[in-house]
């Protein structure tokens, strides 16, 4: 069942198109990978589907299981949050302020909501920690547990492994690949193409072609090959 | 030295100070840390300018409630400078800048042309550094402080996730469906009052200290959001109380002196901290 069905889509800042044409679907339990050159409009198209700017023009349809403000986000780092004093616990937390609403104090549910999660990645042990002092893997499974605690469905992670060291972002993708066995949907931004075709299903390839399709048709396009030439050209 | 604090602490209008005091550190310490973390640091500073020249204005004008006019008039700027902070045109520190020397520039230049009062640099100089105004408070003005720092202290305590939440993560709020503009004006609102608050206390250039400061200090001694809140209402409180002991047995100014203390103890919680990271690690 499609939880997510974008149609012609452009986005951009002040009516100035970044990217455009980018049609897809994403059905519950996909794991789909969003590439493409720096610039290209990838961090746009993620604003604007999680409703932070407006689209210019173009359709995003959410499947009736999935209700705006349901996707969970695991945005990059801020500078802010380099220095917050801040408990692992209070941030994870924080992710379950949409369900409280107007009530000024998270309940019995949202605690157990908040310890559930952190017990999924790992980080019961880190409760009380200050946040800055973590490391960046683990910082990044904090976010990921508030992310969760937003949202059971569909999860959005924007360069989620830039800054870490190949065994912590091996690590990472593992954890992934658990949610999304679990049934969560994952829409993932990420440079490293090497490391995410091996996980995802569909790839979205984002740029002067705009391309979609599972992961076996990417890699036999002519749009993937370059992509992939190109890559692994400034790898060396 | 007992005596004379004995001898001053039985006449009414010190209480009344001393009250008036606490209250105003208590408040200005609570979300001085969410404007630590913002990098608004400069807001306060900016808006108690903006305070200085409606104050300016409304003795000109000769009302015997300046606060009628200061007040809207510091919120109004607050929401404006938020709102110009987000869409960009003029960047929210140029913003920021412009609003407080202008409104500095005008409140001076309107004292000095209007004014009958016979000794305009020192009134002048009262408004920007404090003055001992704190000690002739009215009942009036007293109740007036009670009653809008009670109102701060409710909203920040109604509203202590969501702030906590907008302030470390405002995009991650957004995109899970709270109204991060809202809360921004609800902070933009509660600085502005906050500011009108403490000019009374110490005066409008010693404002940002009072904010600041006793977030600073308790950010290098705690590490979890809510024990750095309730540790910085502590110092403030504690600094505010000793400044003005200091500064009733000594007779020196009270704003600078409450603000030498909260430099001073600020030293003392680097210090404190620095050793802390030593022997922990």
């Amino acid at each position: 069942m499609s939880c997510l069905t974008v149609k012609d889509l452009k986005v951009g800042y002040d009516g100035h198109a970044v990217a455009e044409g980018i049609s897809f679907q994403v059905n519950a339990g996909d794991y789909l990978c969003i590439v493409g050159e720096n610039g290209s409009g990838k961090s746009t198209l993620i604003r604007t589907l999680l409703h932070l700017q407006e689209p210019i023009s173009g359709e995003i349809l959410y499947g009736e299981d999935l209700k705006r403000g349901e996707i969970g986000y695991l945005p990059q780092q801020t500078v802010v949050q380099r220095d917050f004093p801040a408990s692992v616990r209070e941030i994870v937390l924080s992710g379950c302020l949409p369900h409280i609403g107007i009530r000024p104090f998270y309940g019995k549910a949202e605690k157990e909501l908040a310890a559930e999660n952190m017990e999924r990645m790992g980080i019961t042990p880190l409760a009380n920690r200050c946040y800055r002092d973590l490391s960046g893997g683990q910082q990044q499974r904090v976010l990921l547990a508030r992310a969760l605690c937003a949202t059971k469905k569909c999860l959005l992670l924007d360069e989620p492994v830039a800054g870490l060291d190949p065994k912590v972002t091996a690590e990472l993708y593992e954890l992934i690949e658990r949610l999304n066995k679990e049934g969560v949907t994952i829409l993932m931004i990420s440079h490293d193409v090497g490391g995410i075709l091996s996980y995802c299903s569909h790839v979205l390839h984002i740029g002067k072609k705009v391309y979609f399709g599972t992961k076996e048709e990417y890699l036999n396009s002519s749009a993937g090959k370059a992509f992939l030439a190109v890559q692994e050209g400034g790898r060396d | 030295m007992w005596d004379t604090l004995l001898f001053y602490l039985a006449h009414a209008f010190v209480w009344k100070a001393l009250i008036v005091g606490v209250l105003i550190a208590l408040c200005s310490s609570l979300l001085g840390v969410t404007l630590v973390l913002k990098r608004f640091s400069f807001i306060g500073d900016g808006l108690s300018h903006v305070a200085f020249g409606a104050m300016a204005i409304a003795s000109v004008m000769k009302l015997t409630n300046q606060m009628v006019l200061i007040l809207p008039v510091t919120v109004l700027c607050a929401v404006l400078l938020l709102r110009t902070g987000q869409n960009a045109k003029i960047k929210g520190d140029a913003a920021i800048a412009m609003i407080s020397v202008g409104a500095l520039a005008f409140g001076y230049l309107i004292m000095n042309v209007f004014s009958a009062s016979a000794n305009i640099s020192g009134d002048v100089c009262s408004t920007l550094f404090g003055s001992f105004s704190i000690l002739t408070l009215t009942d009036a003005e007293v109740w007036l402080c009670v009653a809008l720092s009670a109102s701060v202290i409710l909203i920040f305590i109604v509203f202590y996730h969501k702030i906590f939440a907008v302030t470390f993560d405002e995009t991650f709020a957004k995109a899970t469906g709270i109204q991060t503009g809202a809360y921004q004006l609800l902070i933009a609102v509660v600085i502005a009052l906050i500011i009108v608050l403490a000019m009374n206390l110490v005066g409008s250039l010693l404002i940002s200290a009072l904010v600041i400061f006793p977030a600073l200090s308790a950010m290098r001694l705690f590490y979890q959001f809510k024990s750095v809140t309730i540790a910085s209402a502590i110092l403030s409180v504690t600094c505010a109380v000793a400044g003005m002991l200091i500064s009733i047995l000594k007779g020196t100014p009270v704003g600078s002196t409450i603000v030498a203390v909260d430099v001073a103890v600020f030293a003392a919680c680097c210090l404190l901290g620095w050793c802390q990271r030593r022997l922990g690690r």
